[in-house]
């Protein structure tokens, strides 16, 4: 095997039945160089104390279980190399949600919007399954592509300084998944999704920061979806002025 | 304990689980449904999915090839009826889907594009780049929440049929936030619970794959079938056991050894040529494939590696324009995990345990011997995948027998239409909230289930790998018992009820103890060699003897009690599988 070096990793907990206050709490961890953080936490789980709680499953970036804060930043455990950091590790749950337990987050709250946005194909009449697929060009598919990759793994929320300030923002992932549907050539729902994007709460809310697209590990760029979506807003909203209709 | 009146419970909500429920949702809105699940939809392994699904859908192919080749491919244990359903069913659902947004890869004229897979005579597997799992999964979940009928129960990990007079009558599971117990009493269960690969060490199966369903449903009698077939996928990348998709060789890619040989040629699937051919080198299937590696291994023809022996995926010569256009993931993954570019270099892979063609048993409406219970998915076996599944066919599977089961569940919903037997899933739930609780408070035990987990997984690992032989078999099977013992005495020393991990993993283990126990007593009886059930000391297949399915019953803590049921044959007799020159044809047709 290869070397190993022994970091110390400083876990926020926090168990709601014992503690008042979330604490950091120190585990010394013998790493291989090829591990990522997940990996030390397994070993921490295993090894030392069973009751630390986190979740996590593919452990190849696409599941979208185990986003935390790394040092700071938001990052896939899966997918954060303890080779690439110092020897000490500081692990925390997700910013901008509920700490539920340990680095276990609330996020009923995404769940609930990205439902509002109606995320999915919406026809004026549905196509009998019968008469077969769709056609859809590679450029068609190319508008929309990048905005279906989204893992739902929520560092983009935490990243973002607007849902820091205002958890009633809808947000980055939400609002891209959105974007998706609006761009695919297959639906006829966007002014069914409009009246949540053009809301109150909705792109307005973004000040284009970009935090979003620079910590998204699968390059969806939500940032940009949005600002698209700023831009058909506007030209909506003058079209109405006009008296005319989308 | 609270209790939730509903009409249907589904347990899990990966694919087969979602699709089951949006089926209920569409046969009967009134029907309530409570789609339970132990992590929320969008994290269940369905998502790690790659390569594509299989489909007929091109003038040149046929629903008589695809019957044909997986057939075959499942080395005539397949049950043909339900591959005949299976084919003819499938281009429907991938149509379906589709429809519901699923962005599918496509050909210039704006038709879904299809790859060539291993075990397939026409290239016929639809795919969404490399990712195609993963857009399925969010295409059904997305999709899901359309349907007001279907009230999600995320992070509930269920523990206990409600089983009385053979008849289902519900499930309990406990809210991990709160560490509550639930118990759901409904009309009927359909259980989408996956498979169960992390029973052994390396894996590309997520840490969610415990086998909970099947460990379910074989407590309260429903019998497992075929366990001893467990898929070694031959592509894993080292120290993860991290998927590199069968699409790799789809799209041209070689397997090489030490030598840079293309080893395959050896093993009765060549001639080599240096564009594939369709159920030739490469595209072979995966037992077939993993085997070679074994065989390689034995010659001392594998690379040496820190993380144990290797062999090379080269796909240098596909160019990075096709790699990225149809491999994007792939090469992020080689990349990031063990620095290695696809691009520019070979990347070191070897067979990692990926699928279990072994399930609960079900005939062909994926329903169980218990009524009001259903089974769809990995967790399920109908069986269209017999001895050996072929590349592409579980994700099919997954939509085809989930709608299946969603659609008769909801038929026997209304028809019985009569109150759910309260009294009686009442204390079913009672009994299954004490044995909880045992579990959870017991203390001075002595054992801990990371070191239980552990020792299985190697056993495993030891006596029912690739190859297997009775001595080996034997030693797992006592290992297996031994460790079935140690469960009782385990202590969990977390006491705490808010996401109780240590209690989870803990019941978690129970249950890969359990479909262990079934993989290895199949293993050591089954005295041939059949697709992915490999023995040394009986190295043909013995249609004589063998041509007949497993069927494991749960005995208490004794082992378990095994039977068999006979394989139905339509119109395909059992012969050679043949592959190679015989067999292969162009990809490009």
């Amino acid at each position: 095997m290869s070397e190993v070096r022994t970091i110390t990793m400083e876990v926020l907990r926090y168990r709601p039945e014992r503690d008042s206050d979330p604490v950091l709490q120190s585990y010394r961890v013998p790493c291989p160089q090829e591990w990522v953080v997940l990996d030390a936490l397994d070993y921490i789980k295993n090894n030392i104390d069973s009751s630390l709680s986190y979740r996590w499953s593919c452990h190849m970036a696409v599941c979208g279980s185990c986003g935390m804060m790394v040092n700071g930043e938001p990052m896939l455990a899966c997918k954060t190399f303890l080779r690439e950091m110092g020897d000490t590790v500081r692990v925390e749950p997700l910013l901008n949600f509920p700490i539920e337990r340990d680095l276990v987050v609330v996020i009923d709250d995404f769940l609930e919007k990205l439902k509002s946005l109606k995320p999915y194909i919406i026809r004026k009449t549905e196509k009998p399954v019968e008469e077969g697929t769709y056609l859809q060009t590679k450029a068609q598919l190319k508008r929309f592509k990048q905005y279906t990759l989204c893992i739902n793994c929520l560092l983009c929320y935490a990243a973002c300084p607007q849902y820091a300030l205002n958890t009633d923002f809808i947000g980055p992932s939400a609002l891209a998944l959105a974007h998706r549907y609006n761009l695919d050539s297959r639906d006829e729902g966007y002014a069914m999704r409009q009246e949540m994007v053009a809301s109150h709460e909705g792109v307005w809310e973004c000040s284009f920061v970009g935090a979003c697209s620079e910590v998204c590990p699968k390059h969806v760029d939500p940032a940009s979806a949005v600002q698209q979506m700023k831009i058909t807003s506007t030209k909506d909203y003058f079209l109405r002025l006009l008296g005319g209709k989308r | 304990m609270e209790t939730i009146q509903t009409d249907i419970a589904i347990i899990g909500a990966g694919g087969a689980g979602l699709r089951a429920a949006i089926a209920v949702a569409e046969a009967d809105p009134s029907l309530s449904i409570a789609l339970i699940s132990k992590v929320y939809p969008m994290r269940s392994h369905t998502v790690a999915a790659e390569g594509g699904a299989a489909a007929v859908a091109r003038e040149n192919d046929s629903l008589e090839y695809h019957f044909h080749d997986t057939v075959s491919g499942g080395d005539w244990l397949t049950d043909q009826d339900a591959v005949d359903l299976f084919v003819n069913t499938i281009p429907t659902e991938l149509t379906r889907l589709e429809h519901w947004g699923c962005p599918w890869s496509r050909e210039w004229d704006g038709k879904v594009a299809v790859r060539p897979f291993g075990g397939m005579k026409i290239k016929r597997t639809w795919f969404a780049a490399d990712k195609t799992g993963f857009h399925l999964l969010h295409t059904l979940f997305q999709t899901s929440l359309k349907y007001p009928s279907i009230q999600r129960f995320d992070e509930f990990y269920s523990t206990d049929l409600l089983v009385a007079d053979g008849r289902c009558h519900g499930v309990t599971a406990i809210e991990m936030r709160t560490g509550k117990m639930h118990a759901f009493q409904s009309k009927g269960v359909i259980i989408c619970s996956g498979g169960g690969g992390r029973i052994f060490p390396f894996t590309t199966n997520g840490g969610i794959k415990t086998g909970d369903g099947m460990a379910m449903a074989y407590r309260v009698g429903v019998p497992l079938k075929d366990m001893e077939f467990v898929q070694y996928h031959p592509t894993g990348l080292p120290i993860t056991g991290i998927l590199l998709t069968e699409g790799c060789r789809g799209e041209g890619g070689y397997l090489i050894n030490k030598d840079g040989y293309r080893y395959l040629q050896d093993y009765g699937l060549g001639p080599s040529t240096q564009e594939p051919r369709l159920k030739a080198m490469e595209l072979g299937p995966r037992d077939r494939l993993s085997q070679a590696f074994w065989h390689e291994q034995r010659k001392g023809r594998t690379v040496k590696t820190p993380y144990g022996d290797m062999v090379y995926l080269d796909m240098r010569h596909l160019g990075e324009k096709k790699i990225d256009e149809r491999l994007p993931f792939i090469r992020d993954l080689a990349k990031s995990y063990i620095n290695v570019d696809p691009v520019t270099d070979p990347v070191p892979v070897r067979p990692v345990i990926h699928y279990m063609m072994g399930g609960i048993h079900t005939d062909i409406n994926a329903a169980t011997p218990i009524k009001g219970l259903w089974a769809a998915g990995e967790c399920a076996c109908v069986s269209i995948n017999g001895a050996n599944r072929l590349g592409s066919n579980s994700l099919g599977e997954l939509l085809v027998f989930g709608a299946i089961a969603g659609r008769q569940a909801a038929a026997y919903a209304r028809s019985e239409g009569r109150e759910a037997k309260g009294d009686v899933a009442r204390d079913r739930a009672a009994a299954a909230n004490a044995r909880v609780a045992e579990i959870f408070r017991r203390s001075g035990g002595k054992e801990r289930a990371a070191d239980l987990r552990t020792s299985m997984a190697r056993a495993l690992e030891e006596g029912a790998g690739i190859y297997r032989e009775e001595e080996s078999l034997k030693t797992c099977c006592s290992r297996i018992s031994e460790l079935r013992e140690r469960y009782a005495s385990i202590e969990i020393e977390d006491k705490s009820s808010i996401f109780n991990t240590d209690l989870i993993y803990t019941l978690e283990l129970g249950a890969m103890l359990d479909i262990a126990e079934t993989v290895v007593y199949g293993a050591l009886l089954r005295t041939e060699s059949r697709g992915a059930h490999q023995r040394l000391d009986y190295e043909r297949r013995d249609d004589v003897n063998f041509l007949k399915h497993t069927v494991a019953y749960h005995n208490g803590s004794a082992p378990p009690r095994i039977d068999y049921l006979p394989v139905i044959i339509t119109k395909s007799q059992p012969a050679e599988r043949v592959y190679g020159e015989a067999a292969g044809g162009s990809v490009e047709q």
